[in-house]
């Protein structure tokens, strides 16, 4: 009988259809880093949101994390985020240089 | 020969192979380039730097291309000049100047750009881009054309011809893109992971960063193999003010110059300034900014590299600065007519810069202190339009020595 590891006991997350991956900073104004904004992304558009790096201070909070999903919904997930007051911007930083 | 063992993330330091990648897949952080400097302490010395070619290829084996296949169009080695009259209006004694206007492009993004151009070629690409409003679409295409390589280059499409003639001239596919800056940034990264293209900037960035490192290179060599005291550089992304750092980090840690004291002194405009506004705030936090200032070629309001150049403020105990415009003009003009060089609104940032850090009593009368001038005036002329003011005079001599007379 094959051991089974650990991982492979842990129920598997059901995951939208794959779609689009985009890479971003979130960056949090003072007022908005005790709100749960990446878990209402979640869970009002179909996008799954994965953390890989973070620092939330009192007065500032910013984020990395994956997005995936359809296209068009990863944009009108990240449009809400920029209408609360999120600045959203690549993990490379800007791209257009002088 | 490169003496490359990998790249690292700056982060989490995950170790990758040299591939044309720039991002950390667990922890989405930058990657930079990792040498074997040891390899390199056996075969590095003075004299065989100095017998090596007039351009940034001298400092070949502390770059990661193979300079046997480099794509050269004579990057670097630039002149380091004294500025005297600029030296005494400051109370600076030996004040001097990198002039890095005087690149191929006009630019010192000539020296990231063969590096950029050259591992293109090595990583097997045809074709090298970019999205830029300026300088590094000037160099981008200036060394795809000499490598034969294709060149496209993206531009937010309501940008004035004259900024991309430079540019143009080299024969790149050019691509005016109907949005703001934020929409050409977004497109470029769709691109560059769609497309099997060399973007200078993104794929091959860690690559395309380390050639910033000449710029201490030749200052430290230029100066009879020591590093200054003092060093002002303008900042955009941050990068090149990290490794010009990195670079006499470097030349120190091979003995190739004593231990390094350069106190690193960062500028940028205050229509955009995230790195000296994290600084005076006391935080290592960069908060992104929307640019807004003549000076475009430091115009990038989320910089990737703006946390490291506050590391690298702190490391060296330096200091951070902002000027406005119209300083920025006034650092243009006062270059010109002490100095004779005509420098771009990135060179105004740091002229005007120095003379706030010079105010400051942070810089010692005697201490060598080097401004890094990194762009040619020609490039931004419209900035200093009203220095045309001609004695408008009829064709005789009397009305001549009247409006003389007068002046």
């Amino acid at each position: 009988m094959t051991k089974q590891s650990p991982r492979s006991q842990e129920p598997r997350v059901s995951r939208p259809a794959r779609g689009a991956k985009l890479r971003v900073r979130f960056t949090f104004p003072q007022r908005l880093v005790t709100e749960p904004v990446i878990w209402y992304l979640s869970k009002h558009f179909d996008v799954i949101t994965n953390i890989r790096r973070a620092e939330v201070k009192e007065s500032t909070g910013w984020v990395v994390l994956e997005l995936e999903g359809k296209e068009e919904e990863v944009q009108r997930g990240l449009q809400w985020v920029r209408e609360q007051g999120v600045r959203v911007d690549l993990v490379t930083g800007d791209i257009v240089e002088g | 020969m490169p003496y490359v063992k990998a790249l690292r993330c700056r982060e989490c330091g995950r170790e990758y192979p040299q591939e044309p990648i720039n991002v950390c897949d667990f922890c989405f952080g930058p990657l930079e380039v990792v040498y074997d400097y040891e390899a390199i302490s056996r075969v590095i010395s003075r004299e065989r730097i100095a017998r090596g070619p007039l351009s940034i290829w001298r400092y070949a084996d502390l770059l990661p291309a193979d300079s046997e296949r480099a794509v050269d169009i004579n990057a670097g080695f630039t002149p380091l000049i004294k500025a005297k009259n600029l030296g005494r209006r400051l109370g600076l004694d030996n004040l001097y100047l990198k002039n890095d206007c005087v690149n191929p492009s006009y630019s010192f993004k000539d020296r990231v750009v063969s590096i950029a151009a050259t591992k293109a070629l090595e990583f097997g690409f045809d074709t090298v881009a970019c999205a830029s409003t300026g300088n590094l679409a000037c160099s981008v295409a200036a060394h795809a054309a000499r490598a034969g390589m294709k060149a496209v280059v993206f531009i937010p499409a309501d940008l004035e011809k004259g900024k991309v003639v430079g540019a143009a001239i080299y024969g790149p596919t050019l691509v005016a893109v109907n949005g703001n800056y934020d929409d050409v940034n977004r497109l470029c990264s769709e691109i560059a992971d769609s497309y099997h293209w060399a973007f200078v900037n993104i794929n091959v960035r860690p690559y395309y960063s380390e050639g910033s490192k000449t710029l201490g290179y030749e200052v430290a060599e230029q100066l009879g193999w020591r590093a200054p005291d003092h060093a002002i550089v303008p900042a955009a992304s941050g990068s090149l003010f990290t490794k010009i750092w990195k670079g006499l980090k470097e030349m120190s840690d091979l003995k190739l110059i004593g231990p390094v004291k350069t106190r690193m002194h960062l500028t940028q405009p205050t229509g955009c300034s995230p790195i000296s506004t994290a600084y005076l705030e006391g935080t290592l936090n960069i908060r992104p900014v929307k640019p807004k200032t003549i000076a475009k070629s430091l115009a990038i309001g989320n910089p990737a590299d703006g946390y490291y150049a506050l590391k690298t403020i702190q490391q060296s105990r330096g200091t951070a600065w902002s000027v406005t415009d119209e300083e920025i003009v006034e650092g243009i003009k006062l270059l010109a007519s002490t100095e004779g060089i005509f420098t771009e609104t990135a060179g105004g940032v740091v002229v005007a810069g120095l003379e706030k850090l010079a105010k400051s009593g942070a810089i010692q009368k005697d201490e060598v202190t080097v401004a890094y001038i990194t762009g040619n005036g020609l490039k931004t002329q419209e900035a200093v339009e009203n220095v045309v003011q001609p004695l408008l005079i009829e064709p005789s001599l009397a009305a001549f020595e009247k409006a003389i007379k007068e002046r």
